[in-house]
C-alpha cells in the first residue's frame, strides 16, 4: 500500500473532535469572562461550565452536584487518594488498597502516602490483568480506608469487574476510587449501579483538550482539600475555572453518551481484524484479557524483537505506536504492568501497544498490518536470538 | 527524548548487519540491565580485522551503537580495536540520551567478547592481552547507569 498517517495511540491521547473545538472557540475569544463575576460576561462563562458539568455527570449517572473540574486525570487521581486518605472522615484508618497495574498517577501518589506512614497494599493480578474478588477481599483489613482499583488498564486495555468490586467495598463499608480515565467515554461507566464512591476521568482521552479533568465524590463523602485558594467549585478546588476546556470536556461527554454504542461497534469490529492479523505473525501474543478488554485497545508481545526499535520504524512509515519495553522506559526495567500480569523481562522486551480510535478506517488497519510485517521481518533478521 | 540524527541515520540504516558464518571471531554480550543483546562476527587476517558483522536485539541506540562500532573496527588492527571505548563510539554518534548510555557499553563489550573468542581459538590466553574478558559479573557494576554519565 502507498504510504500514509495513521495514528494508532489514542491510549496515550486523542485528536479534539471539531465539534468539541468548534463549542469551546467563543470561550477562547469573546467569552473570556470569569465565572465568579456578576456581570453577565461571567455568566455565559457560568451557564457554559454548568452545562458541561450535567454532561459529563450524565454518562456516568452522576448528579450534576457530584462532578467538580480538574486541571487533569492526574490531579483527580492525586485529589481521590491524597484527600481521602488525609480527611477526617476516615477516622485515623492507614490502610489503602490498590493494585500492581495502576497508572502512575495512582502508584506514584501511593507511594508518596506510604513515605507520610501510610500502609499500601498493592494487589497483584492474573494474567489477563484483572483483579480477583476473592484477592481483594482478603486483602481487607480493619483499618483499610479506602479501594482503588484502576476501571481499565491503559497498556493492555483490561476491563475490571468494576460492580462486583464495588458492591463488595459499599458492604465492608469502605470508600471505592475508580480511576476510569481510559474508561469513560468507551465502555459504560454507572457510578450509582456500580457503587463507586469516587471517580476520576480526563479530558484529552475522550477527543477534549488536554489539561482538563474531573472528579465524581457521591454526596456526602469530603476529601482534604489538594489545592487551596478561591472558593471554586464548591470550596472544593481553586482555581478560576478553564471554561474553554471545561465546555470541551462536556460537549465530549455528550458526544460519546449519543455515539458510545456505535463507536464501540466500530472499534471492536477494526481492533477484531487488527488483533486477528497480528497474532497471526509467528511467535506473537496478545496481552490484556481475551473479551473483558477497551473497544480500541490492542496490546501484543513480538517474540526476537525490542519494542523501542518496533515503534521508531513504525514511524518510518507514519506509524504512531507505543511500547512498554525497558528500552523505552528509561528505567532499564520493562512496564510494571507487563511484569504484573507475569510476563519474562524477555517477553516484555518485545511489546507494541496499537490503540485505535474513530479516526482511523479499515484501510488503516490493513496498512499497519503490511507494515507492521515487514518492520517484524527486518528486525528479526537482525536479531541474533530470533529462530523460527 | 531525542536521537542524534547521527544515531537515527545509523538505525534506520544499520551499516554491516547480518550473519557472518566464516566468522574466526564471535561474541555475544547480553545487557543485565534492559535485556538487550548484542553479537559481533569478524573475520581476521594477520592481527586485522577485515570483516566485522553485527546481530543485534535491543533499542534504538543498541542497535545505533553497534552498526557505529563495527564501522570504527573494520580494519583495524586486533590491538587498536581493543582500545574502542563506549565513548569514542558514542562521540561517533554525536551522543545519546543519558538514559541510554548503558547501550553503548554493550558495543564495546561486544567487541571484546569476539577478540577473547578469537585469541582463544588461536590457543592464546587472552587474559594478559584482553583483561577482563567482559564476561564475569565484576565487569558490569562498574559501566554504570547512563544517568550519571554526559551525552
Ligand atoms: C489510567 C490513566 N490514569 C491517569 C492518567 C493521567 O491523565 P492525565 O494525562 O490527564 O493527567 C492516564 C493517562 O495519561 C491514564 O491512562
Ligand atoms: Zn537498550
Amino acid at each position: 500500500m502507498e504510504d500514509r498517517f495513521v495514528y494508532a495511540d489514542n491510549a496515550a491521547t486523542t485528536p479534539i473532535d471539531p465539534r468539541v473545538l468548534e463549542k469551546m472557540m467563543p470561550f477562547l475569544t469573546t467569552e473570556y469572562g470569569n465565572a465568579s463575576t456578576l456581570y453577565s460576561l461571567g455568566h455565559s462563562s457560568h451557564d457554559a461550565m454548568e452545562e458541561a458539568r450535567k454532561e459529563v455527570a450524565l454518562l456516568m449517572n452522576a448528579d450534576p452536584g457530584e462532578i467538580y473540574f480538574t486541571g487533569c486525570g492526574s490531579e483527580s487521581d492525586n485529589m481521590a487518594l491524597r484527600g481521602w486518605m488525609h480527611s477526617k472522615q476516615n477516622k485515623g484508618k492507614k490502610h489503602l488498597i490498590t493494585t500492581c497495574i495502576e497508572h502512575h498517577a495512582i502508584l506514584h501518589t501511593a507511594q508518596a502516602l506510604e513515605k507520610e506512614g501510610f500502609e499500601v497494599t498493592y494487589l497483584p493480578v492474573d494474567k489477563h490483568g484483572m483483579v480477583e474478588l476473592e484477592v481483594l477481599e482478603k486483602a481487607i483489613r480493619p483499618d483499610t480506608a479506602m479501594v482503588s482499583v484502576m476501571f481499565a488498564n491503559n497498556e493492555i486495555g483490561t476491563v475490571n469487574p468494576i460492580a462486583e468490586i464495588g458492591k463488595l467495598c459499599r458492604e465492608k463499608g469502605i470508600i471505592f476510587h475508580t480511576d476510569a480515565v481510559q474508561a469513560y467515554g468507551h465502555v459504560p461507566v454507572d457510578v450509582k449501579a456500580m457503587n463507586i464512591d469516587i471517580l476520576s476521568i480526563s479530558g484529552h482521552k475522550i477527543n477534549a483538550p488536554k489539561g482538563v479533568g474531573a472528579i465524581y465524590i457521591r454526596k456526602g463523602i469530603l476529601l482534604n482539600q489538594l489545592i487551596t485558594g478561591g472558593g471554586q467549585e464548591k470550596g472544593r478546588r481553586a482555581g478560576t475555572e478553564n471554561i474553554a476546556s471545561i465546555v470541551g470536556l462536556g460537549e465530549a461527554a455528550r458526544i460519546k453518551r449519543e455515539t458510545m454504542e456505535e463507536e464501540t461497534a466500530y472499534l471492536r469490529k477494526l481492533s477484531r481484524k487488527l488483533i486477528d492479523g497480528v497474532t497471526k505473525f509467528p511467535q506473537t501474543i496478545l496481552t490484556g484479557h481475551p473479551t473483558e478488554r477497551l473497544p480500541g485497545t490492542c496490546s501484543f508481545c513480538i517474540n526476537a524483537i525490542e519494542g523501542e526499535s518496533l515503534v521508531l520504524m513504525l514511524d518510518f512509515n507514519g506509524i504512531c505506536a507505543s511500547t512498554g519495553s525497558a528500552c523505552s522506559t528509561g528505567s532499564l526495567d520493562p512496564s510494571h504492568v507487563l511484569l504484573g500480569i507475569g510476563l519474562t523481562h524477555e517477553i516484555a522486551h518485545g511489546s507494541l501497544r496499537l490503540t485505535l480510535g474513530m479516526q482511523n478506517t479499515e484501510e488503516d488497519v490493513d496498512y499497519i498490518l503490511e507494515r507492521l510485517e515487514q518492520v517484524v521481518k527486518t528486525l528479526r533478521a537482525m536479531s541474533p536470538i530470533w529462530h523460527e | 527524548m531525542n536521537y542524534s540524527k547521527k544515531v537515527m541515520d545509523h538505525f534506520a540504516h544499520p551499516r554491516n548487519v547480518g550473519d557472518m558464518p566464516d566468522a574466526n571471531a564471535v561474541g555475544t554480550v547480553g545487557n543485565q540491565k534492559c535485556g538487550d543483546i548484542m553479537k559481533m562476527m569478524m573475520k581476521i587476517e594477520n592481527d586485522i580485522i577485515v570483516d566485522c558483522k553485527f546481530q543485534t536485539f535491543g533499542c534504538g541506540a543498541a542497535v545505533a551503537t553497534s552498526s557505529m562500532a563495527t564501522e570504527l573496527v573494520k580494519g583495524k588492527t586486533v590491538q587498536e580495536a581493543l582500545q574502542l571505548s563506549n565513548k569514542a563510539v558514542m562521540e561517533a554518534l554525536d551522543g545519546l540520551p543519558p538514559v541510554k548510555v548503558h547501550c553503548s557499553v554493550l558495543a564495546e563489550e561486544a567487541i571484546r567478547a569476539a577478540l577473547v573468542d578469537y585469541y582463544k581459538r588461536q590457543g592464546i590466553d587472552p587474559e594478559p592481552i584482553v583483561g577482563c574478558s567482559g564476561e564475569c559479573s565484576e565487569c558490569h557494576h562498574d559501566h554504570g547507569h547512563g544517568e550519571e554519565e554526559e551525552e
